[in-house]
């Protein structure tokens, strides 16, 4: 793994196919857990776990997984070690855990950690792959937080509420302070579907934007941005 | 045609073969993982049981071991429905002080709220809280005092201390329905539903309070 792959999986998994904005792969706990900042990130973060150890996992052993079974085998693999992160939070994190509940479970059928798994991990070396399912990990992290801000924000007027659950002796706090009436259906399901929809058009303009900058740059020929006028272009096809 | 039976036989040999070498392997990962992770995920259990027992009944009013003191009851309707609920027995130097029951209202907004009221040896409601419910966040969800606003005196803590024997069994309901209880205006019916539940697990462990105490640990009644 070099510089340039490591710089392209950020790139990918951060923006370009980010898992949340992009490729949109598993809604399901997207939209059902960004209720609030802590429930989101730490669901981010139980994802993250499982699909830098399930890439790690599938890259390691793909020369003995038959073409034929490989799916199977991956949802073998993943299912396993889902198993393995829920327990750990039963026991470790235990009031977390009756937070986040059946949505740890439901982390094998977010089909972002399939999809890397066969798209990525399959063909590609144990390091790159465990760097990919960070980083795509990442990318879902940064939407989840961000969303799940929104929401809380807009739908309970606080930051970081059950932050003590996670960190002992934190707290969360009120923004608006304790009289903010609440706006209820922004921390309902459909609040969740506006507030990503917000997220994936902001998304979609600022790659509009830059698109159409990437088109006038070749206009202007220079030796100092002939490279990377190169790469935006490339990135944007 | 002979040998292309054969290759795919054993090309079908040798994937089961894979499948059941992966299927062994990551079981045994699992296994291994619960086996390691069971005496902590108990223990956390027993915890937030605790947990939730401290906050309707201090710890410094009883002496004994109270998690494994206790009856399972019913299923009673005036208490957890259609299932069994359970029944700790706290006491003190072997004198009874009060009775912990797992109880539900099954007339929640949103389906059965699942609560546990502790009740005094003389008929006083020591604390109620809410274990699971499926209410309106941000509206009918006060019942739980973690998402009540009124941090102070959150509206679960207005059963402390009301004594069985000085309300009449049909006040003990919201004010809307001309009860005692208050409500906050526009969520009636989640704090309607545990309200009447808090009443009838009161008036049926009060009634049956020499029995529960009497009973062997770890009995069916």
């Amino acid at each position: 793994m070099n510089s340039q792959m490591f710089r392209d999986s950020a790139y990918n998994g951060l923006w370009k196919q980010n898992p949340g904005l992009a490729q949109l792969l598993g809604l399901c706990p997207i939209l059902a857990v960004s209720t609030n900042i802590v429930n989101s990130v730490s669901l981010g973060l139980a994802t993250i776990l499982v699909m830098a150890v399930a890439n790690l996992a599938v890259a390691s052993l793909r020369n003995f997984i038959p073409y034929e079974i490989r799916i199977p085998v991956f949802i073998l693999i993943i299912a396993a070690l889902v198993t393995v992160v829920d327990l750990g939070f039963n026991a470790y994190f235990h009031s977390l855990y009756l937070v986040l509940g059946i949505f740890i479970p439901l982390i094998v059928t977010n089909c972002i950690v399939l999809a890397r798994v066969e798209a990525y991990a399959a063909k590609n070396d144990a390091l790159s792959s465990t760097v990919d399912g960070i980083l795509m990990g990442l990318g879902l992290v940064w939407v989840l937080a961000l969303l799940g801000g929104i929401r809380e924000l807009l739908g309970s007027g606080t930051l970081l509420s059950g932050i003590e659950m996670v960190i002992p002796g934190l707290e969360g706090f009120s923004v608006f302070g304790d009289d903010y009436p609440g706006f209820l259906i922004a921390v309902l399901p459909p609040g969740a579907f506006f507030a990503l929809g917000c997220l994936i058009a902001g998304y979609n303009a600022i790659n509009t934007h830059r698109a159409a900058r990437a088109r006038l740059k070749p206009a202007r020929p220079g030796p100092a941005q002939g490279q990377p006028a190169a790469e935006v272009t490339q990135a944007a096809g | 045609m002979s040998s292309a039976r054969y290759t795919a036989t054993r090309t079908s040999l040798r994937t089961a073969a894979i499948m059941v070498g992966f299927t062994a392997i990551f079981t045994a990962i699992m296994a291994f993982t619960f086996d390691t992770t069971r005496p902590a995920i108990e223990a956390a259990r027993i915890e937030e049981q605790m947990r939730l027992i401290d906050e309707v009944l201090p710890r410094d009013r009883y002496d004994n071991l109270l998690l494994e003191d206790f009856v399972d009851v019913g299923p009673h309707p005036a208490l957890a429905g259609n299932r069994v609920s359970r029944i700790w027995r706290a006491r003190k130097a072997g004198q009874p002080v009060a009775l912990i029951a797992e109880s539900s209202a099954p007339d929640g907004y949103a389906g059965r709220i699942e609560l546990i009221v502790a009740i005094q040896a003389d008929g006083t409601v020591s604390g109620v809280r809410v274990t699971a419910h499926k209410e309106t966040p941000g509206l009918g969800d006060y019942i739980d005092p973690r998402k009540d606003r009124n941090k102070t005196r959150p509206w679960i803590s207005q059963f402390v201390a009301v004594d069985w024997n000085a309300i009449e069994a049909s006040k003990w309901t919201v004010r809307k329905d001309g009860g005692v209880f208050d409500y906050h205006t526009g969520a009636t019916i989640s704090a309607r539903a545990v309200t009447r539940a808090v009443g009838r697990t009161v008036g049926h462990v009060v009634e049956q309070r020499d029995a529960l105490f009497a009973a062997p640990s770890a009995s069916r009644l």
